[in-house]
């Protein structure tokens, strides 16, 4: 079945690239520019690139997204609130519990601050509310497609085995310091109503599902095509391996320096991967570009900005910072076994 | 009848609360559509996922946008 979606793809991608270079080729008529660029495999392999990824990650975020919507319809944050707080999973087998729930569990960044009251209220420990509330974001169904289709399934797996490591060790950490009266003093007055958990019919997990497809996609579609434009514009004209000199191993700075630059490109999560896997082929290496990509998903500007609505800033810090050194050491140990 | 959409102001706080509007209107009940955004009242109803629609201080769906037919169905059941 794979090959013959691939087929149609590869149809289409013939079809759309005879058309847009048809265009092209009427622009330059008009200004009467030289059209020899337009048979030039550099132009060819960026244009083919272009359509080809976008359908594929188009397809994919559909149909994963899809799936990923029905699976996390049965796990509600009331219902994981109520899975941590019953007390069966304390010390370390509460964070490992609570990350593994992050990554099943629906979140937005919107929903980052009624989560954290939650369960802190219903008497979840600090560190096992950081190990939930860092996975969740870290390990989201974009970044999973994103990296699958353009990287393939082991990245990709890597990639979620990583977050959910992350998450584990900086909630431990954060629990250890005992920092609970570093949040907001407001949180601990909160006393939250008890609410029954609804249990949607199929029809409405099948609608709900779709609605959120759309929503997805309509949210990232120009960070999607944005990304790829710039990711096949470098796949036609720069050479392979050409960033090893500057990116690669031997520059000690270069995790560090993707990590600093992931901060500020949280909304562009979608757009960023199609151009570090470019990336890794001008010869950026594997490790500094997991540290990349988990930089821009967990460690974003917006997110510190909500999150800073209920812990005091330096708690804030600390997590700040136990984060991007998480995220470096990985860089380096990817770099090292890759 | 007293129905509240809980919600920081989002997008889709928006199109549940104008959902719920059209509903009162079409099923012809006197009742009042509010919006409540604070975060302590919301998080008081033990409502972690916003929009959410409050019916009588019942929380009847959150997390998601019922359809209007869905929404009449909660009011009736409050009648």
């Amino acid at each position: 079945m794979f090959s013959a979606i691939d087929w149609i793809l590869q149809e289409l991608t013939f079809y759309f690239s005879y058309g847009l270079t048809v265009l092209f080729r009427w622009v330059l008529d008009l200004f009467g520019a030289n059209p020899s660029i337009l048979e030039s495999n550099q132009y060819k392999g960026a244009v083919n690139f272009f359509f080809y990824d976008t359908m594929k990650i188009f397809l994919m975020l559909a149909v994963i997204v899809f799936i990923v919507s029905i699976i996390r319809s049965f796990f509600p944050p009331e219902r994981t609130k109520r899975l941590l707080g019953e007390g069966k999973a304390r010390g370390l087998l509460g964070n490992i519990f609570a990350a593994l729930l992050g990554i099943v569990t629906p979140f937005c960044s919107c929903s980052a601050v009624p989560i954290f009251i939650g369960f802190v209220e219903s008497g979840i420990p600090l560190g096992v509310t950081f190990s939930f509330l860092i996975s969740s974001p870290m390990v989201n169904e974009v970044a999973l497609v994103m990296l699958w289709g353009l990287f393939g399934w082991q990245i990709a797996l890597l990639y979620i085995a990583t977050g959910v490591t992350v998450a584990i060790i900086a909630g431990i950490i954060i629990g250890k310091l005992k920092m609970e009266r570093y949040v907001e003093e407001y949180v601990y007055n909160i006393k939250m109503g008890d609410v029954e958990i609804e249990n949607p019919t199929w029809k409405q997990r099948f609608r709900d599902a779709g609605y959120y497809v759309l929503e997805i996609l309509k949210k990232i579609w120009p960070y999607v095509i944005i990304g790829i434009a710039i990711g096949g514009i470098m796949h036609g004209w720069a050479p392979e391996g050409w960033l090893a000199k500057y990116a690669g191993k031997d520059n000690p700075f270069a995790v560090f320096v993707a990590v600093l630059i992931g901060i500020p490109l949280y909304s562009n999560a979608a757009g960023t991967i199609p151009i570090v896997s470019e990336l890794t082929r001008l010869g950026m290496p594997m490790g500094t570009a997991l540290s990349f990509m988990m930089s821009v998903t967990a460690l974003s500007l917006p997110e510190m900005i909500i999150l800073r609505k209920v812990l005091k800033p330096k708690l804030l810090a600390v997590f700040i910072g136990i984060m991007a050194i998480s995220i470096i050491i990985i860089g380096y140990l990817f770099n090292i076994i890759i | 009848m007293n129905i509240k959409i809980l919600g920081s102001g989002c997008a889709n706080c928006k199109k549940l609360q104008a959902l719920a509007e059209e509903a009162v209107k079409e099923l012809d009940i006197p009742a009042t559509v509010e919006k409540v955004e604070d975060m302590q009242k919301i998080m008081g109803y033990g409502v972690m996922r916003t929009p959410a629609v409050v019916i009588n201080e019942r929380v009847k769906a959150s997390g998601r946008i019922p359809t209007k037919d869905e929404i009449k169905k909660y009011i009736q059941d409050e009648v």
